[in-house]
């Protein structure tokens, strides 16, 4: 119950935001709820499943790109289009190479989702004319449930129509989130994650269910790379490059991959700490390595594992 | 038959962990396996469950050769089986692990958006498992949080929520105190009358466990069969008291 009104809390306060808080704040808010979309489903992979990817960048990039590409070379500019064309896309990459990956486990599984990362960064590079390279390509602004908002200043829009629409993707996303991770296929995950020997003996094909977790993360990435296209306005091959994986990976250890919204919580203190961190010394990537350094060793549940502490030990 | 194994062999390297053995289980036995340390209990156990393939021979589970078929769809077929050293889902509570089974069994982990505390089947079919097996006043329990006994009866449950046909026991009450090993046997026999079970085997270093429960008893000794009978042929077969019974009637 009282998880229930935190959350109700939590999701009240970032309604009001752009009421209350400094444009600042707001507009750090947008990559949050981006980031929190491709964490929920990071993190069903990740905390649910037991398998940690290093190359989810790739499909933020998928997602980012295709708002970028439709947007700018083919006139379309409907959001809801773009997230439904990124969802597809992602889902479709995500089919052959999870049908890889996810016969591998540990280390193996990590190392192969970065090799098709840096496949896929290499590849955004180097196709100039279809991604403009290292120049990467102009998310134009889209519009939102068939609203132009065009005449709109860039920064109204952003704090206005766009956070609210960020908003109700991020509501929606988790609403289904919470449905898969306590239906009978998440159970299913949780077992395989514990104990996938045993999971096969019950009659659970492990492979199967990692494979759709792997493609259900990835739309989730898609669609949390297409919310972070309009705000940065260009897209370019840094959203795909390996470092962007680690830093999605930082987040949901920061949060707690335990618990459904520690990823969540992750992302947030992520960009807020960042920028602040950022704002007072030049050295941020140093401050976030002791952090990283510290949580691994202090609480591997990360911040919410400190509150709620059911899986203390961290066997992946 | 339900169950016939036939010429099995297996080599690890030049070792011969099984040598030529063949059975056959029918339907309403009890069958045990005994013999020492390094027979090739435990590798015929995990060669008729299909997760190891053998170096030479056949298994047919009802009729069907398993060669290829691996634990997942043995399982869909009928085929349960517990591990010697306990298999759990250790972050699972007891009722979860229970639910994870019938929903194997029902086939339902497809069904992303369906919630599962509505689901009133798995609901039902878990809490009868954990009434079986004594587990219904730990249902919120962690698996890992168990005492060793408990942890014992749930990977054996897991296995009964599956409602099989056969089950194969790799020493199911290894782990567990002498004074709880007959509570966990009758535990386990009352199940299996109320599920309907077809047949157990039962892998079982206590001898008197095994002439207890036991409607006919296959002896190994150094990967071959040594004896295959009642409990009573068993035990007046001079081969078998000489390497597996002993004179005190234990195999340890």
């Amino acid at each position: 119950m009282t998880g229930r009104l935190l959350v109700a809390a939590a999701a009240a306060a970032i309604a009001v935001a752009p009421l209350v808080a400094s444009t600042y704040h707001v507009l750090l808010m947008l990559p949050f709820m981006a980031y929190a979309v491709v964490l929920l489903g990071l993190n069903l992979l990740f905390g649910y499943a037991g398998l940690v990817s290093f190359g989810h960048a790739l499909f933020i990039g998928i997602g980012a790109y295709t708002g970028a590409f439709l947007t700018s070379h083919c006139k379309i500019r409907s959001l809801e289009v773009i997230l439904i064309a990124a969802a597809a896309l992602g889902a479709l990459v995500a089919a052959p190479v999870g049908a890889l990956c996810v016969r591998y486990v540990k280390i193996y599984f990590g190392m192969l989702t970065l090799a098709f990362g840096m496949v896929f960064h290499t590849f955004v590079l180097k196709f100039y004319r279809l991604t403009g390279g290292d120049e990467g390509t102009p998310f134009l602004r889209p519009s939102l449930l068939g609203r132009s908002l065009e005449a709109m200043p860039k920064i109204d829009y952003l704090v206005g129509p766009y956070y609210y629409y960020s908003l109700a993707v991020l509501v929606l996303a988790t609403l289904c989130m919470w449905r898969i991770v306590h239906s009978p296929f998440g159970l299913c995950l949780k077992t395989i994650r514990d104990n996938p020997a045993k999971a096969e003996t019950l009659g659970i094909g492990v492979t199967r269910y990692r494979f759709h977790a792997f493609v259900i993360s990835a739309v989730y990435a898609a669609v949390g790379g297409a919310l972070l296209g309009p705000p940065i306005g260009n897209v370019d091959p840094t959203l795909a490059y390996w470092t962007h994986s680690g830093n999605i990976v930082f987040m949901t250890l920061l949060g707690g991959f335990t618990s459904f919204f520690g990823p969540v919580v992750g992302a947030f203190v992520f960009i807020y700490l960042q920028h602040w961190v950022m704002s007072v010394v030049p050295y941020w990537r140093l401050i976030f390595g002791a952090i990283l350094a510290a949580i691994v060793i202090f609480a591997p549940g990360g911040l919410l594992g400190l509150l709620t502490p059911r899986r203390a030990a961290v066997r992946l | 038959m339900i169950l016939v194994a036939e010429g099995l062999r297996k080599l690890y390297g030049e070792f011969c962990a099984l040598d030529g053995v063949s059975l056959g289980v029918a339907a309403g036995e009890f069958v045990s396996i005994i013999g020492p340390n390094g027979a090739g209990k435990s590798t015929l156990i995990n060669i008729l469950t299909g997760l190891t393939p053998p170096s030479a021979g056949t298994v047919r589970f009802k009729e069907r050769e398993i060669h290829g078929l691996g634990p997942v769809r043995l399982a869909r077929l009928g085929m349960a089986r517990s591990f010697q050293l306990v298999h759990i889902f250790p972050d699972l509570t007891v009722l979860e692990t229970l639910q994870a089974a019938v929903v194997a069994r029902l086939g339902r982990g497809t069904r992303l958006f369906a919630s599962l505390a509505r689901d009133r089947d798995v609901q039902r079919e878990a809490l009868e498992v954990a009434e079986l097996f004594r587990l219904s006043d730990k249902l919120g329990a962690l698996a890992r949080h168990l005492p060793q006994g408990d942890k014992k009866l749930l990977d054996v449950a897991s296995a009964f929520a599956l409602r099989p046909e056969i089950i194969l026991l790799d020493e199911p009450t290894s782990g567990v105190s002498t004074a709880d090993k007959t509570a966990v046997m009758e535990t386990l026999v009352g199940a299996s009358r109320r599920i309907g079970l077809q047949a157990i085997i039962q892998v079982e270093h206590d001898m008197d466990i095994v002439f207890a429960y036991s409607d006919r008893i296959i002896a190994l000794h150094q990967g071959k069969v040594l004896a295959d009978g009642a409990p009573s042929s068993i035990q007046a077969d001079q081969r078998v008291i000489d390497t597996v019974i002993g004179r005190r009637g234990r195999a340890r």
